[in-house]
């Protein structure tokens, strides 16, 4: 009924449970939704409570009494893996935080899961090309999970120019006993040594590293803007403003470039790739989207190099609404497939829209996620705020989409009551446990209490990542330098 | 009531048109002063730029589409044809002044030389509040009677006698920049269609003022020819600012107005008096 995943008996419980939020939700007209929120305190102080195993930390303690927001730690993408059992974060200082989820204990059934600093580590440092004089930032762009196979986890993570592979894995015990060396290390006198023992593996307090693996370099000319595991679990790919690039995450010193939209004149570009993403279950099919509106489908086996897609999604556009600001509201910032592989959703300035794979002449849904901006567009372009990047989600059923906004705004969608809900992400207005309130943005006569009116809007506090565990309804959304994660509530 | 020589730019226009199309032109003298401060605008963010770090190429070409789309606009409806002929010699086509995406990237043969603000946003630049953006984000593209009627008007408050004063001026004064070994701009005035490449490319390409001849350069080229260097044409944002302080979008319009001395975006004496060269234009044209 609400979805077309098939996932055996435990699909049915899922089901259960996302109907019961959704009628929960319908209760009120002011759709009341049973989150609660878990708000992850600053990240800093998260930082304090953990044995740090990182030695490079910034030091900002001295920060800590004032609400100021390092740019450093402005939060640029936010991952679950696979089970939901990992959160990642990568911020702006080349830093990647990750959060594990507590085990469900019968002792506190109240704590349900909550998550906690599980490593931090520093992924990239600033670079400085000196061909270019330019500064390559070590802001983390993407991360993206690789599928778990043993007892380690891996993720990949980049910047505008690298991809790494991290290994983190967990130490409890460590050998004790050698012979050779004594318990600091140090080497022993071979003269004072008479008896032989076997080193033996003794307990020790957990420690959790992180290694870097791989690292793909060096294939790049402009700015990687997302990169995608492939289902294959062998291959993924680097996207830049211009080109794609398929790499073996076993092979660091060749990649295959499969998509060139760099014109031989430079002169004559107008367009360039805003993302990309594998598809979840056909390793040979990948999109990109396109800062003109459009996304492409290709398939890798038609040819080596994918420059002529397979398929063309493409909305005409809509005369009565163009404007100078008509094609850099088109440009999409972010592409996703469902978790069925079956729909796409794309996120522009001002919509969120979902394709049907099957279908390329127009989206099947179109959502406004902050259509009251519209009006406004000459001075977001003044300010730039046109430019921003929202990143969108699909829940774990793929009935629900989720994307942010400004003023710590996020919004819902849910693809089969229609119903949409407004939310946001502040430590004002969330209280750990409690409730979140639906917002809403008046546009214009009189303001009702609680609203908030358009001008009113805080421009500066913009919710581009936010993320949603692949099947539980825990959402992670980052506000600029704080994470914050919500749980619905069930009784 | 006015004082001698001012230029009163719609006030001829006024006293002909009826009550009727006075409001009409109204309306379309505040869209295209409107479309005329988006130009400005555009112009201003695709010229400044982080200095250290690369620019948003994304960003980078929506602006230049925009500008495009503005510049294309105006050419259909005449007012970009004025603009231009009022600055270059007759024969050469307003369609190859086009913008293409030349302010992201220029040709090996071009040194990357700060570009010099185009007299159309030089003088758009005094206004320094963007005017509302309803009307700019509403207003479809497409040509109205209104628009192309106030172009033509806007055309004629133009005296024919001062359009080739201004020229007559400025080829004066290019032929004291010929004696310091610069001929660039003789190119630009004649022989257009050998020059199309460069042309096609230039933004408001009449006030491209190069410092070297090419020739050094294509020795350079041969020595570089198999380096990529499509990456370093990004340089074109980045290299005349980075010997100036980071400024704010209005701080270089400040910099720009006729009682300065040494503008702090250009990098070259020479460039700097050039400016007071434009300066001394745009004050004849503008009457101000």
């Amino acid at each position: 009924m609400l979805t077309q995943v098939d996932r055996g008996p435990r699909a049915e419980s899922l089901l259960q449970r996302q109907s019961q939020f959704n009628r929960c939700g319908a209760s009120t007209a002011a759709a009341r939704q049973h989150f609660s929120a878990l708000i992850l305190s600053d990240r800093e102080e998260n930082e304090l409570s953990v044995p740090e195993i990182d030695t490079r930390k910034i030091d900002n303690s001295f920060l800590r009494d004032h609400n100021y927001a390092t740019e450093a730690d402005i939060i640029s993408t936010v991952e679950f893996n696979s089970t939901g059992e990992l959160l990642a974060t990568g911020d702006k200082g080349g830093r990647v935080v990750v959060f594990q989820r507590e085990q469900e204990s019968k002792n506190q059934p109240h704590r349900r899961g909550e998550y906690n600093v599980y490593s931090t580590f520093q992924s990239h440092e600033p670079e400085f090309d000196y061909l270019k004089s330019l500064e390559i930032e070590e802001k983390i762009n993407k991360i993206r999970w690789l599928p778990q196979q043993n007892a380690a986890y891996f993720l990949l993570s980049t910047n505008d120019k690298t991809v790494k592979l991290w290994k983190i894995s967990e130490r409890d015990k460590r050998p004790e006993g050698y012979n050779l060396t004594d318990e600091e290390g140090r080497i022993r006198d071979p003269t004072t040594i008479t008896t032989l023992r076997v080193p033996v593996l003794r307990p020790m307090d957990l420690m959790v590293e992180a290694t870097p693996r791989r690292i793909f370099s060096n294939a790049h000319t402009y700015h990687i803007n997302s990169i995608s595991v492939n289902s294959d679990y062998e291959t993924y790919m680097s996207t830049d403003d211009l080109r794609i690039n398929l790499w073996n995450l076993e092979i660091t010193n060749q990649s295959f470039n499969i998509v060139d939209i760099k014109p031989a004149n430079l002169e004559e570009l107008t367009e360039v790739i805003t993302a990309a993403e594998f598809h979840p279950n056909q390793c040979n099919t990948f999109v990109y989207s396109s800062s003109k509106g459009s996304i492409r489908l290709c398939d890798m086996r038609t040819s080596a190099l994918c420059d002529n897609h397979s398929k063309l999604f493409e909305e005409p556009e809509d005369p009565s609404n163009r404007s100078f600001f008509s094609e850099i509201i088109s440009s999409i910032s972010d592409v996703k497939f469902s978790h069925s592989g079956r729909y796409l959703m794309t996120r522009d300035y001002l919509t969120v829209k979902v394709w049907d794979i099957n279908m390329e002449s127009k989206p099947l849904e179109t959502y406004q996620v902050h259509d009251y901006l519209r009006s406004k567009l000459c001075s977001l372009y003044e300010n730039d705020c046109i430019f921003d990047k929202f990143e969108c989600v699909w829940n774990g059923t793929d009935s629900v989409l989720m994307t942010g906004s400004y003023n710590n705004f996020f919004r819902m969608f849910d693809r089969n009551t229609k119903r949409d809900v407004t939310l946001e992400a502040s430590r004002e207005n969330s209280k750990p446990r409690a409730i979140l309130k639906p917002r809403k943005v008046c546009v214009g006569g009189k303001r009702r209490k609680d609203e908030i009116s358009v001008d009113s809007l805080d421009f500066s506090k913009k919710i581009l990542h936010t993320a949603w565990h692949p099947n539980e309804n825990i959402i992670a959304v980052a506000a600029t330098n704080n994470l914050y994660i919500f749980q619905d509530k069930v009784n | 009531m006015f004082s001698k020589g001012t230029k009163r730019k719609f006030s001829d226009g006024d006293e002909e048109i009826s009550d009727e199309s006075l409001v009409g032109a109204r309306v379309a003298s505040s869209y295209s002063l409107q479309r005329q401060s988006l130009l400005d605008m555009s112009l201003i963010k695709l010229q400044l730029c982080h200095m250290l770090v690369e620019p948003n190429l994304c960003r980078s070409v929506l602006i230049a589409n925009t500008v495009r789309q503005i510049q294309e606009e105006m050419t259909h409806d005449g007012s970009w044809h004025m603009v231009t002929e009022a600055f270059c010699g007759p024969g050469q086509s307003p369609s190859e002044r086009l913008v293409a995406t030349e302010v992201l990237c220029r040709s090996r043969e071009q040194d990357a030389e700060p570009k010099l603000f185009s007299v159309i946003s030089y003088e758009g630049c005094r206004e320094e509040e963007v005017v509302a953006d309803e009307t700019l984000c509403s207003v479809s593209v497409s040509d109205t009677v209104s628009n192309v009627c106030l172009a033509g008007r806007i055309g004629q408050c133009w005296e024919k006698s001062e359009l080739s004063g201004v020229e007559r001026d400025e080829e004066a004064l290019e032929d004291s920049r010929l004696g310091s070994g610069e001929d660039e701009e003789i190119d630009t005035e004649d022989g257009a269609s050998t020059e199309s490449p460069k042309t096609t490319g230039q933004v408001f390409g009449t006030f491209e003022i190069k410092n070297s001849s090419p020739a050094p350069d294509s020795a350079l080229e041969e020595l570089f020819s198999d380096v990529d260097t499509s990456y370093y044409d990004l340089d074109t944002m980045l290299t005349g600012m980075q010997s100036a302080p980071k400024m704010g979008p209005y701080d270089i319009l400040d910099s720009l107005a006729p009682s300065h001395s040494s503008p702090s975006i250009v990098s070259t004496p020479k460039c700097r008096s050039d400016l007071n060269e434009l300066d001394h234009i745009m004050e004849i044209i503008v009457g101000s």
